[in-house]
């Protein structure tokens, strides 16, 4: 019969690797024991065996590829008399290396999750293997866990008796954890490898980086996990358009007539923001599975655009700061950024954030919300637009700000008193003194 | 002058706290341990260690008495009991010297002297009436505890003993009372009975070794009688009566019944009190309870910096569970990653007398009264191909299990060599194998672990060999 060869994992923490080289062909004889490829991660470097004897089918995975799930099948090992071609079954639209591997794999968790005793290894969404003891696996099967949901607390992450005992059926990992959560929901068919669906040469690669893949990695948790809710507000900037130019004129010059500050409306944005959330604590808020955490300072990200990719960098304890501090310091962390010089403490955490494409004119977007912060707001082109004012129409600069709120932490009432007061601190900016 | 100030000092160097020193050592932390007398503590010097030294020659004594059975023949076979006492104090002093070496190897400073809690991070150690101060970031206190006496049962050092003078006999006693049958009451009746002594045993409670199963305590019980030992069971001691070269004891049992005997000796062995006096703890807040001190899982005292371990803190007091829980204060200390508590059920006990005695986790009755449903498996050594090629067809190795979840929740033997076999069922339950994965584990033939299998299987009644 033939069966498939998987990715080894060369350490219990290995997730996935490089198939460095393979030492085998299509239609080589193996046995036990015969070296079939080199396996590389970032921390070592291994030489593959053969468990089983046969004859190498076809090789699933191309040598030098990278990023190669554990337990994902690399080739096809057929037994005595079969031939290459014939048993292989490789659904056409799967014959991508990628898709292959994660159909593998969630049918694989499918079949194992059905099995009475859940003996064998299971396998999270990931792919990843989930290592739990023995007991561990037999009351989860009893209790109808999933083992691939919970966190272990024994040696080197492993889920044990006390971990299943404590867990109730269909619980899910708790988002404090730190490291988001992996995957979506299982069960969901993956998306094909868009390469299927253009002619090769049609496009250029450009492989990941690590902030093209944190990003992908933590904006599908972000998105899939929390339910998100939108709540759209329109301010009227007239005052503190006027107020920013008098600051702005204000600004004492140096010797080189350079201002010593330049205030943007993005700044009284942040500022507005913090003073709101010091107002209303339950926006300022973190979800975890057993409590909200409410912080005790508002401190506000703002999204950063890179030519690369994008970050939140977070002007801490902003409701102590003046419009200028938070207007240098907001500087400063984008120039950080762009050097990629920010420090994980420069990014990491915060209440709440701002993200602003009003420069380029975009009138109204949402935005996904930033874990394990409750609420963003997108912030459009402040422009000027009609408006109805005692039954006369006005000219007026309006900017358009929507909210993603998280449903688990923040209620549609909440957001929008929040948005309220948010609204008045901008319109009336010298309100913020009161 | 020589160094004061280290990042941790651990108070005791018996298998606890030297333990824990070369832990800490390895982990980069600046260490030195504190010992009024030898390194090694009790477990070493006079405990653990030169018993088994004890108990080696009179096992050794006891195959002399079977050499025929086995097709040899000698005579006039003789013993020595200073000559045996000077080989266990021997190993005893190797293995001491051998631990002042491990110091020595990772750089640990050994202080002799005994220590005192001096403030926040501070301790005071008097050695010949001079004290000296030292600091450290972390204290771990490891002091250990003695013998437990109560009033009217005070040891004199010369009729009756503790453990201390039981080891070390300047003659060998001709009758001797031992009174409680724990671990190290049972083990010199064991040691003595077999050199021939007249041995009466006395226990309050209604079986001997009352921490290990019943059916385990009863075959036990069994074999001690046949061996000529004498069992006073839910009896207590009243008096005793000192005379010129003997000890006239006053045995009272559960009717109210009193009787006296008179030994040469008497061995008192009723368990243990914490050495928790002059220690500065009082004063330093920590709390006592029951001469222990109350700590946390991971040995914490409620103080910042103190910590503590072993006999000193709660049961089972043994070397081993002493000697993990100084790894996990050391780990705990250098701020290691994954860091777990000892879990209580999970430790071994082994008790070196003839035949041998050894389990871990909960005993059937205790199991039972969880409320679990529990099935149990038994195998005799008289099914035992090993057992009776070496002359040892006499014991028991029984296993209890979860019969829904197959948590092997505990094992008991009593027999030749248990004492060695315990671990692999240690090994199966930290790891939280179940019935299914032991079942299909082969254990090598021809050896006295495969009644440790058999007695798996037997839980299903699928024992092969019965």
């Amino acid at each position: 019969m033939a069966t498939n060869i998987l990715m080894p994992a060369l350490s219990p923490t290995m997730e996935e690797g490089k198939l460095a080289k393979w030492l085998v062909k299509e239609g080589d004889t193996v046995k036990s024991g015969t070296i079939l490829a080199e396996i590389e991660t970032d921390k070592a470097a291994m030489e593959f065996e053969a468990v089983d004897e046969g004859t190498i089918g076809k090789i699933l995975v191309a040598e030098g590829s990278e990023g190669v799930k554990v337990n994902a099948p690399i080739a096809v090992l057929l037994g005595e008399g079969e031939k290459a071609g014939a048993a292989v079954d490789i659904p056409a639209a799967m014959k991508d290396i990628k898709a292959a591997m994660k159909a593998e794999v969630s049918a694989a968790d499918a079949a194992k999750a059905d099995a009475p005793k859940a003996t064998a290894p299971v396998a999270k969404a990931d792919g990843a293997r989930v290592f739990a003891s023995p007991l561990a696996k037999r009351i989860a099967a009893s209790k109808g866990i999933d083992l691939s949901a919970l966190s272990g607390s024994g040696p080197r992450g492993r889920i044990v008796k006390s971990d299943v005992e404590n867990a109730k059926p269909g619980a899910a990992k708790p988002a404090a954890a730190g490291a988001a959560p992996a995957a979506g929901p299982s069960g969901i068919a993956p998306l094909p490898d868009a390469r299927l669906l253009y002619p090769a040469g049609s496009y250029e690669e450009t492989p990941h980086d690590s902030m093209r893949k944190a990003i992908a990695k933590r904006l599908t948790s972000a998105k899939t996990l929390i339910p998100h809710y939108y709540l759209t507000v329109d301010c009227n900037l007239d005052s503190l358009m006027a107020v920013r130019e008098k600051m702005n004129a204000a600004a004492p010059k140096g010797k080189d007539k350079v201002p010593a500050y330049k205030l943007s409306v993005n700044d009284f944005i942040m500022k507005a923001s913090a003073m709101a959330l010091m107002k209303h604590p339950d926006v300022n808020a973190s979800w975890t599975d057993t409590a909200i955490l409410r912080h005790k300072d508002a401190d506000v990200g703002v999204a950063v655009a890179l030519d690369f990719g994008l970050i939140t960098p977070i002007i801490f304890k902003a409701q102590t700061k003046g419009l200028v501090e938070i207007s240098n310091e907001v500087k400063t962390l984008a120039g950080l950024a762009k050097e990629k010089k920010l420090k994980p403490n420069q990014y990491e955490g915060g209440g709440f954030s701002v993200s602003n494409l009003g420069m380029y004119g975009i009138k109204n977007f949402t935005s996904i919300i930033n874990p394990p912060q409750s609420c963003i707001i997108a912030v459009g082109a402040g422009e000027e637009r009609p408006i109805v004012k005692n039954g006369k129409i006005e000219i007026a600069t309006v900017m358009t700000v929507t909210m993603s709120a998280d449903h688990r932490v923040v209620d549609g009432g909440t957001g929008a008193k929040f948005l309220q007061t948010l609204k008045a601190f901008i319109e009336e900016p010298a309100s913020m003194l009161l | 002058m020589s160094d004061t100030s280290f990042d941790v000092i651990v108070v005791g160097g018996g298998p606890g706290g030297y333990v824990c020193a070369i832990r800490c050592a390895q982990l980069g932390l600046k260490t030195a341990v504190v010992e009024r007398d030898r390194m090694g503590g009790i477990c070493l010097n006079w405990g653990c260690i030169p018993t088994k030294a004890l108990l080696r020659s009179s096992e050794i004594w006891h195959m002399l008495h079977r050499l025929k059975e086995f097709g040899i023949s000698a005579d006039n076979f003789k013993f020595d009991i200073t000559k045996i006492v000077e080989r266990s104090r021997a190993v005893s002093q190797q293995l001491s010297n051998g631990v002042a070496g491990l110091m020595k190897k990772h750089k640990i400073t050994v202080i002799a002297g005994e220590a005192k809690l001096a403030g926040k991070g501070k301790l005071s150690v008097t050695k010949d009436g001079k004290a000296a101060d030292y600091t450290a970031k972390n204290i771990v206190l490891a002091t250990g505890a003695r013998a437990r006496t109560l009033p009217g049962l005070e040891p004199d050092g010369l009729l009756v003993w503790t453990y201390r003078e039981a080891m070390v006999p300047p003659s060998m006693p001709k009758s001797l009372l031992v009174v409680g049958s724990g671990a190290i009451g049972i083990e010199f009746a064991s040691f003595y009975r077999t050199l021939g002594a007249e041995v009466t045993v006395v226990e309050v409670l209604d079986r001997v070794m009352p921490v290990e199963d019943e059916e385990i305590s009863a075959l036990a019980a069994k074999a001690f009688t046949k061996q000529g030992m004498k069992l006073k069971l839910g009896t207590t001691v009243t008096a005793l009566k000192k005379g010129a070269d003997n000890v006239t004891c006053t045995l009272k049992d559960k009717a109210g019944k009193t009787e006296e005997v008179t030994v040469d000796r008497v061995i008192l062995a009723m368990g243990i009190v914490g050495n928790v006096e002059n220690i500065g703890l009082e004063a330093a807040g920590i709390k006592v309870e029951k001469t222990h001190i109350v700590a946390g899982k991971y040995g914490e005292t409620g103080v910042d910096g103190v910590w503590a371990i072993g006999d000193l803190v709660g049961g089972p007091w043994l070397a081993h569970k002493a000697m993990h829980e100084g790894v996990i204060v050391a780990e705990k200390i250098a701020g290691a990653k994954g860091v777990h508590p000892l879990n209580t059920a999970n430790v071994p006990g082994c008790t070196y007398c003839w035949p041998q005695v050894a389990s871990v986790g909960m005993t059937e009755a205790k199991a039972k009264e969880s409320g679990r449903k529990i099935k149990v498996g038994k195998f005799p050594f008289i099914g035992n191909g090993k057992a009776i090629a070496l002359g040892e067809p006499e014991g028991l190795i029984k296993t209890v299990f979860d019969e829904t979840t197959g948590e092997l929740l505990g094992a008991h033997m009593i027999g030749a060599e248990v004492t060695e076999l315990i671990q692999g069922y240690v090994v199966a339950k930290s790891g939280e194998l179940t019935d299914a994965e032991l079942s299909h584990t082969i254990f090598p033939h021809p050896t006295l672990s495969e009644m440790m299998h058999e007695a798996v299987l037997a839980a299903d009644k699928a024992a092969l060999h019965i």
